[in-house]
């Protein structure tokens, strides 16, 4: 744990690899090790780009936009390392630090007016929860979401889900069947058959998730006949700069981060690791 | 122009002043084995010091794109970027070391919205001072490569029979013209030899031409038993820029330092994600990952390979694997299945 934490520090400004504080303003505890942040911060961003967030003198981790509302920024950071297990004893009041927005997100225009289906694997929930949220204020009626978890521990946005549930066809399973469950359970693999695929020709459909979990879901869109062109895909890789620089999450000519994370089917599916 | 060895030894110390003179030099004992020397990048002060009949085991790369190089030091509530030496940099090399710097300029400097400060900071202060190649050195490809020839240099030479034999070119050196003259340099014509043949010689499959099939090709096998992710061939590699970030803290955590260093697509964790998920695990899979983008992926984005056919791969691999021969085997590949689709 190192003192910069509790600090404003200041970073020069004017190159790309600065960094700027943004206060947490609360968390909540999603899982025993999934927290979202609300941070402070003001700025034109997408859901689904990310920020470089770091602790000065521990390191920088790639995350996910949540959710953004005006002043306040959501992000839901999984304890699975150095950085992350640092950044999990902040408390509110203290400084994270970032740089971005990088990439590229879900622009919620691109989907008002077309029916949208959301399929999502674990915290893969977490960068299309802000697109999943407006949709459901604009046209619930056309929405769908089918979001597996391995169980009801893991279960990210429980509040959220069970809002999104009396307002739209949204569906949560867990891998296995559990006491105290009475959903779903198996993959989202094997409910593909409660999602609209009458309207596949103009319907787009948002898949987010561990890559095995992408790869079967993927085969069965399109064994349903879903056009590539109505495939929305976001990755997740190793980044260490977000600006084209340090080579990790290149795949083929493409930098996940300069024009992912979020991608086209029509793109994705040229893209072997 | 022509000089002797004294006279550009003395213009070697002018240099010296006014900044720092590099170029591949012997590091005695400094090889895989005991008492072997290995030919390194360090500092030339003076010509003897110089080595130009064996091919140097890294490239000049750490000049620009240090192993090691701190972006920030954290000290108290600020954030500091290190103080820039502002010195210029002399830097012999050869022709496919100075495309080599060209494919670094593509990834620091033109590969995404910004230009990397610090990358750009030590390339504004690069002098390069080509030297011709007489003659060819084991696993050199340069010609099919394309790089055996370059006219981006500032100076140019040739090492003969106890001579140097040299040109300016362009206005960043003009200023030596004179000086160098002073010091007895005798005007004479010279243009810096380059090789016109390599014994090794590669076919590139066409751009775009390796398709999914290709990608999980018994070739691959091959290497995944072979390879053994030691990453020596990223290390000297001219072209390889990747790299990690890595922040350290001491004092408490009153100071600290954020730093990249290399990392490359052989060695361990270049694709695994927080979590444990790895993208490739195979060694095989490495060497298609590497050679894909030094042949193909690259092109895609910046219209020439990035491969410059130097060799140090090669050179330098513990396992013998070759990586023009890889290439090689992939365009057979590519071929073989072409041929088949055709029938």
């Amino acid at each position: 744990m190192t003192n910069f934490t509790s600090q404003t520090l200041m970073s020069p400004t004017n190159q790309p690899y600065a960094f700027f504080p943004a206060k947490i303003l609360s968390f909540v505890d999603e899982t025993a090790i999934d927290r979202t942040f609300e941070l402070e911060y003001t700025g034109n961003l997408q859901i689904g780009q990310f920020f470089q967030v770091s602790v000065p003198g521990v390191g920088e981790a790639p995350i996910s936009i949540s959710e953004y509302r005006e002043g306040h920024l959501f992000m839901t950071i999984r304890r699975v390392g150095r950085v992350t297990d640092v950044i999990f004893d902040l408390k509110v009041g203290q400084n994270l630090f970032l740089r971005g927005s990088y990439g590229n997100g879900f622009l919620t225009e691109n989907f008002v007016g077309s029916p949208v289906t959301v399929i999502a694997g674990g915290t893969g929930l977490a960068p299309v929860r802000g697109l999943i949220e407006r949709l459901s204020h604009i046209q619930p009626e056309s929405l769908e979401l089918m979001v597996g978890f391995k169980s009801m521990a893991d279960r990210l946005f429980v509040d959220t889900l069970q809002n999104w549930e009396s307002k739209f066809k949204a569906k949560v399973t867990l891998d296995r069947e559990e006491t105290g469950w009475d959903g779903l359970t198996g993959l989202v693999t094997t409910h593909m058959d409660l999602l609209s695929f009458k309207d596949a020709k103009v319907r787009k459909y948002v898949v987010v998730g561990p890559p095995i979990m992408m790869k079967f879901v993927l085969i069965e869109l399109l064994k349903r006949k879903v056009p590539e062109e109505n495939i929305i895909v976001s990755f997740e890789r190793n980044m260490s700069c977000g600006i084209g620089k340090c080579g990790h999450c290149k795949i083929d000519e493409t930098y996940v981060c300069l024009e992912g994370p979020v991608f086209s089917y029509v793109k994705a599916k040229h893209l072997i690791d | 122009m022509k000089l002797s060895n004294h006279q550009m030894n003395q213009w070697l110390d002018l240099l010296n002043q006014e900044g720092s003179v590099y170029g591949p030099i012997l590091k005695k004992k400094g090889g895989s084995f005991s008492d072997l020397d290995r030919v390194v990048y360090g500092k030339v002060n003076q010509i003897e010091d110089l080595i130009v009949d064996q091919k140097s085991y890294f490239s000049p790369k750490e000049l620009v794109f240090p192993m090691r190089e701190t972006l920030f030091y954290f000290e108290e509530n600020e954030a500091r970027m290190p103080v820039t030496d502002e010195k210029p940099i002399f830097v012999f090399l050869r022709a496919c070391d100075i495309h080599g710097l060209d494919r670094l300029d593509e990834i620091f400097l033109n590969n995404g919205p910004f230009k990397d400060p610090y990358y750009l900071n030590k390339r504004e202060l690069i002098h390069t001072f080509l030297i011709g190649c007489e003659t060819n050195f084991d696993n050199c490809f340069c010609v099919s490569m394309q790089t055996n020839q370059t006219d981006q240099y500032d100076a140019a030479f040739g090492f003969k029979g106890g001579e140097v034999h040299m040109t300016l070119s362009g206005d960043r050196l003009k200023r030596h013209e004179e000086k160098l003259l002073e010091l007895g340099a005798l005007k004479e014509d010279f243009s810096p030899a380059y090789v016109l043949e390599n014994p090794t010689k590669v076919s590139i499959p066409p751009v775009g031409s390796v398709n999914k099939d290709d990608f999980v090709d018994t070739l691959w096998l091959s290497y995944s038993s072979r390879c053994i992710a030691c990453g020596r061939c990223n290390t000297s590699c001219p072209t390889c820029s990747c790299f990690t970030m890595q922040d350290t803290a001491f004092a408490g955590g009153i100071l600290g330092q954020r730093r990249r260093r290399w990392a490359s697509c052989h060695i361990k964790d270049y694709s695994t994600m927080a979590g444990g998920h790895e993208f490739r695990k195979t060694n095989g899979e490495k060497m298609r990952f590497k050679t894909m983008h030094k042949i193909n992926d690259y092109h895609k984005r910046f219209d020439k390979h990035m491969c410059v056919g130097c060799g140090r791969c090669d050179d330098v691999c513990p396992e013998y694997i070759s990586f023009s021969k890889c290439i090689n085997l992939l365009n057979e590949v590519v071929e073989k299945r072409e041929g088949q689709q055709n029938d």
